[in-house]
């Protein structure tokens, strides 16, 4: 397979398997994780619940009293490579054609010029966040083979993504089509790993906040 | 046969000037990216160099590359080089025809053995024993090996006969081919695009007659010093790339300001040829100065790669797997979620109450 037929099978057959199996995927294990449900609680709520859950959402976004200062790597480097991903993902041009191309919607992207620079800075935070988890010692304590596995399936398509546009290392076209090929990994693995907190998180802060605020601790 | 006249010789009986000729040496040598001390060898080597006899094969095509390489400059330099070699035999271009024309092949193939130039246009079929193209009631198949055996170099000009093309795309009825899928034992330079470049044609030949032997070539068999960077590192729109300014429509604002035609499927990225330099007519334009994306004509299975108004970054086909995804993704939750549930009662029910009777066994 030469790196035309490469590409065209990233860009057709590989893309549709992808995004097939995160579809089903993240369907599968979101009515597995809601449907779960819990055992009901029979205590007397301590406090109205309120919206305690709604707030939580977002205090739980904001350092505790303290713990910038302990961990303050993981809170800027966290930041700002998650935001950068937001903006990487969404507002490229190239990557809002892909999107309204299978969805139909649009919106008006960025210069490149600021992508290339947002995609750098996110880059380096990655790198970052990865030396800090294996330098604390307690932090590589807890890692295991799925934390790393996870940040290199997110690294990757940002690597590739910057090395195709910049045209360096391989030709474009074959850069182009690891970048797709990437993607495509990650797309079919986020379902099955830490990486579905892009859509857990929400619910899972909220629960928490609920469940606190009944306990006596509102938020 | 006689052995064909110098260059230099017909230049002379053409009336040619020398400053023209020079002129020609120049381009030629700044198309093929050579130092400009060249110019004075590529002059000195293209006059003594012999006219080579060239044998023009048509396979399965549409004539759009001899078009392109005898129509588009009405008269230049360009039609001028093509009568500074002999070309023998050419379907389109010959007065002779049936046995006549099949005889001067013949002849050129003896006399020269060894020695000719093979131009190939068009792919080869190979299904059902060759028989969707024929010549003389010969199979192009059958054609090619022959003419190849005493052939110096081949040169597979446009797409189809580089890399098999437009016939070969799916389903490729005709189980299509391109040469160098079936003469591997001598050079062969790729020419590709639907139709070439005129210029990269000439500039190819002069390479040979110049140097004796074909330019550098790139991992597809194309000369370096056409295909060696993409429409897309040489685009004038290249900017607006840059600075994310895309042209949504034919017809919007953006178009009108010749902003990049990316989002409207420009192939450019992908795509490498010098349209954007050599540009086609005479130096007119390209496609993309023309207000049309490049389809990407000149790499492989272009036509097989989706959409040609599909931009780069979109799917080429569209989404076979989702719905049925989204079905089977809920199916498998839900039934997971009953197993998960018929597991939890189970647990309820074999649940034991312990009293402190129990406790104090």
């Amino acid at each position: 397979m030469n790196q035309e037929l490469f590409l065209t099978w990233v860009r057709s057959t590989g893309l549709d398997i992808a995004i097939g199996i995160f579809v089903l995927g993240t369907l599968w294990r979101l009515f597995e994780i809601y449907s779960l449900g819990r055992k009901t609680d029979l205590a007397v709520p301590k406090h109205r619940a309120g919206a305690s859950g709604l707030h939580t959402i977002f205090r739980r976004s904001l350092p505790p009293p303290g713990m910038f200062k302990r961990s303050t790597v993981s809170y800027v480097a966290g930041y700002v490579f998650h935001i950068g991903l937001f903006v990487i993902v969404v507002l490229f041009a190239q990557h809002i054609k892909l999107i309204q191309g299978l969805t139909g919607l649009s919106w008006p992207g960025l210069p490149s010029q600021f992508i290339d620079a947002t995609t750098v800075v996110t880059l380096a935070t990655m790198l970052l966040v990865l030396a800090e988890r294996i330098n604390k010692p307690v932090k590589r304590f807890l890692s295991t083979f799925e934390d790393y596995a996870a940040w290199t399936l997110t690294f990757l398509p940002v690597l590739t993504g910057y090395l195709a546009t910049k045209h360096l290392l391989l030709p474009y076209t074959l850069m182009l089509s690891l970048h797709i090929l990437s993607l495509e990994l990650l797309l079919i693995f986020l379902p099955f790993t830490k990486l579905i907190h892009v859509f857990t998180l929400w619910g899972s802060r909220w629960y928490n906040g609920n469940i606190n605020a009944k306990k006596g601790v509102p938020v | 046969m006689n052995e064909h006249e110098t260059l230099g010789e017909r230049l002379a009986q053409q009336g040619i000037s020398r400053r023209a000729f020079l002129k020609f040496c120049t381009a030629m040598a700044s198309l093929m990216a050579l130092p400009p001390g060249s110019v004075t060898a590529i002059a000195e080597a293209l006059v003594k160099a012999k006219r080579p006899s060239v044998i023009w094969l048509s396979f399965q095509e549409c004539t759009g590359c001899t078009e392109s390489l005898t129509r588009s400059h009405t008269p230049t330099l360009e039609n001028m080089i093509f009568d500074m070699i002999s070309l023998d035999y050419h379907h389109t271009l010959q007065a002779a025809s049936g046995y006549g024309a099949e005889k001067s092949r013949e002849d050129t193939m003896r006399d020269f053995y060894g020695k000719y130039l093979l131009v190939v246009d068009g792919s080869i079929p190979l299904n059902d024993g060759g028989v969707y193209s024929t010549i003389a009631g010969r199979t192009n198949l059958d054609l090619l090996q022959e003419a190849a055996k005493g052939a110096a170099a081949i040169i597979a000009v446009g797409t189809c006969a580089a890399f098999g093309g437009i016939p070969n795309a799916k389903p490729n009825p005709t189980g299509a081919v391109a040469v160098t899928d079936i003469i591997k034992d001598k050079p062969i330079v790729n020419i590709s695009g639907c139709p070439p470049i005129p210029a990269v044609i000439t500039g190819v030949l002069a390479h040979y007659l110049t140097f004796g032997f074909l330019p550098e070539l790139d991992d597809l068999g194309r000369p370096k010093s056409f295909y060696g960077e993409t429409i897309h590192d040489r685009c004038y729109r290249r900017p607006f790339y840059d600075q994310g300014k895309f042209a949504k429509s034919f017809d919007d604002e953006g178009a009108r300001n010749g902003w990049c035609l990316f989002e409207l499927g420009c192939k450019g990225p992908t795509t490498h040829n010098v349209c954007a330099t050599t540009k086609w007519n005479g130096g007119t334009s390209f496609p993309i100065e023309s207000g049309h994306g490049c389809l990407g004509c000149s790499e492989p299975h272009f036509w097989d790669a989706g959409s040609f108004y599909s931009a780069l970054s979109m799917s080429s086909s569209p989404l076979k797997l989702a719905t049925d995804a989204v079905v089977a993704g809920a199916a498998v939750g839900v039934a997971v979620s009953i197993a998960n549930r018929l597991k939890k009662s189970a647990a309820k029910s074999a649940h034991q109450t312990a009293t402190i009777a129990d406790l104090e066994k």
